[in-house]
């Protein structure tokens, strides 16, 4: 990402806003950007899905194959989560290899989905040792306005969840991913002494620190990443964790619909 | 290739009657959809469909060349680059630039840096993205031809847009516009793209097997399909400004918009100067 | 107009031949074979023996005499780098401020991030910019907020004359400067901001075209419950 310079009026602008309870857009603290999901959007992809935050737009693809099983789970499928931020997404995005923005990203992603077992990976084996199916999700930025994390944790999830396991290419039927959990990541940015959900591009700028949440259906936390340069307490943590529940509960039964 | 297994041997891409796999005539198109102006960061933006690609294009510019070094004073750099989305192909494509996207965004802003007034913009950039989300050969026409409407849509100034189509050889037979089977199991393919007005051919390859009467009757199927697919790009960007045009009108039978003087309100400043400038 | 109905004239686009008779090629045309042609995306006005394309889209241009609201992006000991908004960066020198500003002092006066309001004095061939903010009317702004529009919409929030910046000031009382760069710097109470901010972005997305001033005037009297006291502008379509 290149360096940008900010104005000193948006800066304040946000804050004195911030400090009534107010947002640019007219959000309250604790509410997401309107979510609209797209699934099955590509063809070529085994899952896919498009997805609306806000302005933030995002397109998921999850492609399966047939690879080689981890040593230490040879029964088990892979997981590999990778995020290209194209440059056509933003004008502070630039082409070469993934900067260290775009790792997080999709390690942030990766997580969620990892550790909540969202996939039951063992009913993804072929031959133990030998041959699983691997799932490859690749986060394609399309538009950039801010919190990529949770607009391609949704995709992700929202492609994962209409994906079929491609059996046929083995001699067997295809059938659709062993989909056990729906983890949902809120994330939220630290302006001022508050804590604003879903933050859009110009609230991500002049954030602090941000937090990403994720829970499954139970409520309970399934992966957590702390960014940026400043600090939460540990109260705004807990409280970031209950928002991230309430909130998760709307944001996971959209995503089940689409 | 791993789709071949679907297609038998002795299976012909093209009847007796001249009806290709997917139902087509040799001189038809498969269906295309433009849509202009559709994403919000870009200075300029289009999506294509065209049979089963899908295409975004964005356009940035014209701004500051990066790094310095590759500004040319005399001119603006139209600087496209092409890349496919992982997922946009069966077998999943490694993300990143590979050889053939790097030759394709070559030649694909060579042919834009024939159309865009360059001079007007000295040493800036006029960068041009094309994202493939869905591929089905013919992904260079149908990126051009998308990001030519988002080069309009951007504003950019240039003689004309730039319209792209591709012919080749499938079954013995020369034929418009091939499918990704036809484009794997043909004898030739052909992309081109053309400045419509003019004729000028600004993008030219081919790889396979033609006769130069088989080229040139590729030729006359390419350029009588650009005319239509241009008639689509200036639909699309006709759309994308219909509604804004009846009201710019009005301003624009009046003065000129840059005469307009800002004399209506020099704001009344803020006491904002630091305290230091008191002391000078 | 009165009677007689304006020719309706459509989007043009690169390429387009223009009906330029008897006229020389003004902006955004361009000339080849002795016709005129359309470079971009507009609309075509004639004026003055010229005939134009009035562009829709882009981005701003920098013109000597434009005002602009830039952001400082760096500095040097005797100048300032500004983002105007444009494809070149403007320098500011301290000798075009209104301030004794000595060498490696720039820093007391305009840090980075800062917004100021200032004039574009000389673009040269090159693009080169060069900025003043020595007459009083410019300078640093603070408070408030700054909103950016496609600098192809400015001439249509000024108005006519300035007709739509007053209606919206009518009602909502905010002080308001419209950068010609784009960038629109508003501040007043939270509703006239709120309101203004609305109208803006109705503005810039340029909604139904008919009537941009009516619709604007409607939305305004309905926020406020009352009635405008400028009149009625007649629009060119002949409504009034």
């Amino acid at each position: 990402m290149t360096a940008e310079v900010i104005s000193e009026l948006l800066r304040e602008h946000i804050n004195r806003l911030a400090a009534t309870g107010k947002r640019t857009d007219g959000r309250a603290f604790d509410e997401p950007r309107p979510l609209t999901v797209q699934k099955n959007y590509i063809k070529n992809a085994e899952g896919s899905a498009r997805v609306q935050l806000g302005d933030t737009d995002v397109l998921v693809g999850v492609k399966i194959d047939v690879g080689e099983p981890y040593p230490d789970t040879p029964n088990q499928g892979v997981l590999s989560t990778s995020a290209e931020l194209v440059p056509l997404a933003s004008p502070t995005f630039e082409a070469g290899p993934p900067s260290p923005t775009a790792i997080e990203l999709a390690r942030v992603v990766d997580r969620g989905i990892r550790e909540s077992k969202t996939v039951n990976t063992e009913k993804l084996c072929i031959t133990p040792k030998e041959k699983v199916w691997i799932m490859f999700i690749d986060i394609h930025a399309l538009d950039y306005d801010g919190n990529l994390f949770d607009a391609a944790s949704y995709g992700a999830l929202a492609a994962l969840s209409c994906a079929k396991v491609p059996a046929s290419k083995i001699g067997k039927e295809d059938y659709p991913l062993p989909l056990e959990h729906w983890p949902i990541s809120v994330t939220a940015a630290k302006i001022g002494g508050n804590v604003l959900v879903d933050p859009n591009l110009d609230e991500e700028r002049i954030a602090a620190a941000r937090i990403t949440v994720t829970t499954d259906e139970n409520g309970d936390i399934r992966a957590m990443q702390k960014g940026l340069r400043g600090s939460f307490s540990l109260d705004e943590v807990r409280a970031a964790i209950r928002t991230s529940q309430r909130v998760g509960k709307g944001l996971r039964g959209i995503i089940q619909r689409a | 290739m791993e789709d071949i297994e679907h297609i038998p041997k002795e299976l012909k891409l093209i009847d007796a009657k001249g009806i290709r796999l997917d139902g087509r005539r040799a001189d038809e198109l498969r269906p295309i959809k433009i849509e202009a102006g559709v994403l919000k960061k870009a200075d300029g933006s289009a999506y294509l469909e065209w049979g089963n690609n899908k295409v975004l294009a964005a356009v940035y510019g014209p701004r500051e060349a990066h790094p310095r070094h590759l500004q040319d004073p005399a001119k603006a750099l139209v600087q496209c680059r092409y890349n496919m989305a992982p997922f946009s192909v069966t077998d999943r494509k490694r993300p990143g630039p590979d050889r053939r996207s790097v030759e394709i965004s070559k030649v694909i802003s060579e042919a834009f840096s024939a159309v865009v007034f360059v001079e007007q913009f000295p040493r800036t950039s006029v960068d041009v993205y094309i994202e493939v989300l869905q591929a089905d050969a013919g992904t260079r026409c149908a990126g051009l031809t998308a990001a030519s409407v988002a080069l309009a849509d951007a504003g950019i100034p240039m003689r004309d847009l730039v319209t792209s189509c591709a012919s080749g050889k499938i079954g013995g037979v020369v034929a418009l516009d091939l499918n990704k089977d036809e484009d794997n199991f043909g004898e030739a393919d052909c992309p081109m793209a053309i400045v419509p007005r003019t004729g000028e051919i600004v993008l030219l390859q081919m790889d396979g097997h033609l006769t130069a009467a088989e080229f040139d009757e590729a030729m006359e199927l390419s350029i009588g399909a650009a005319k239509q697919i241009y008639e689509l790009q200036r639909d699309a960007l006709r759309r994308r400004f219909a509604s804004v045009a009846e009201a710019a009108q009005r301003e624009a039978e009046r003065e000129p918009p840059r005469e307009e003087p800002p004399r209506e309100m020099p704001p009344e400043m803020p006491e904002d100067l630091p305290p230091e400038v008191d002391d000078l | 107009m009165d009677g007689s109905a304006p020719e309706r004239r459509e989007v043009v686009i690169p390429g387009d031949l223009l009906n330029g008779h008897g006229l020389k090629p003004g902006s955004g045309t361009f000339n080849e074979g002795g016709r005129i042609y359309a470079a971009r995306v507009g609309i075509v006005a004639e004026r003055e023996g010229f005939v134009d394309v009035i562009p829709l889209s882009g981005r701003y241009i920098p013109r000597p005499g434009d005002v602009i609201i830039g952001k400082i992006t760096d500095l040097g000991p005797s100048h300032w780098l500004v983002d105007i908004n444009s494809p070149y960066p403007a320098p500011l020198n301290a000798k075009e401020t209104p301030w004794m500003v000595e060498f490696g002092d720039t820093d007391r006066y305009l840090r980075v991030g800062d917004v100021i309001l200032a004039e574009i004095v000389s673009v040269d061939e090159a693009m080169r910019v060069q900025l003043s903010m020595a007459d009083r009317q410019f300078g640093r702004l603070t408070g408030g907020q700054v909103l950016d529009i496609s600098p192809a919409k400015v001439p249509r929030l000024i108005g006519r004359d300035g007709s739509m910046v007053a209606l919206i000031r009518e009602f909502t009382n905010v002080r308001m400067f419209v950068g010609q760069n784009g960038r629109i710097w508003i501040d007043g109470d939270p509703e006239g901001v709120h309101h203004a901010a609305h109208v803006i972005k109705v503005i810039d997305a340029s909604g139904p075209a008919p009537g941009l001033t009516d619709q604007v005037r409607a939305y305004l009297e309905a926020a406020y419950g009352r009635r405008a006291t400028t009149p009625a502008e007649r629009d060119d379509d002949g409504r009034h």
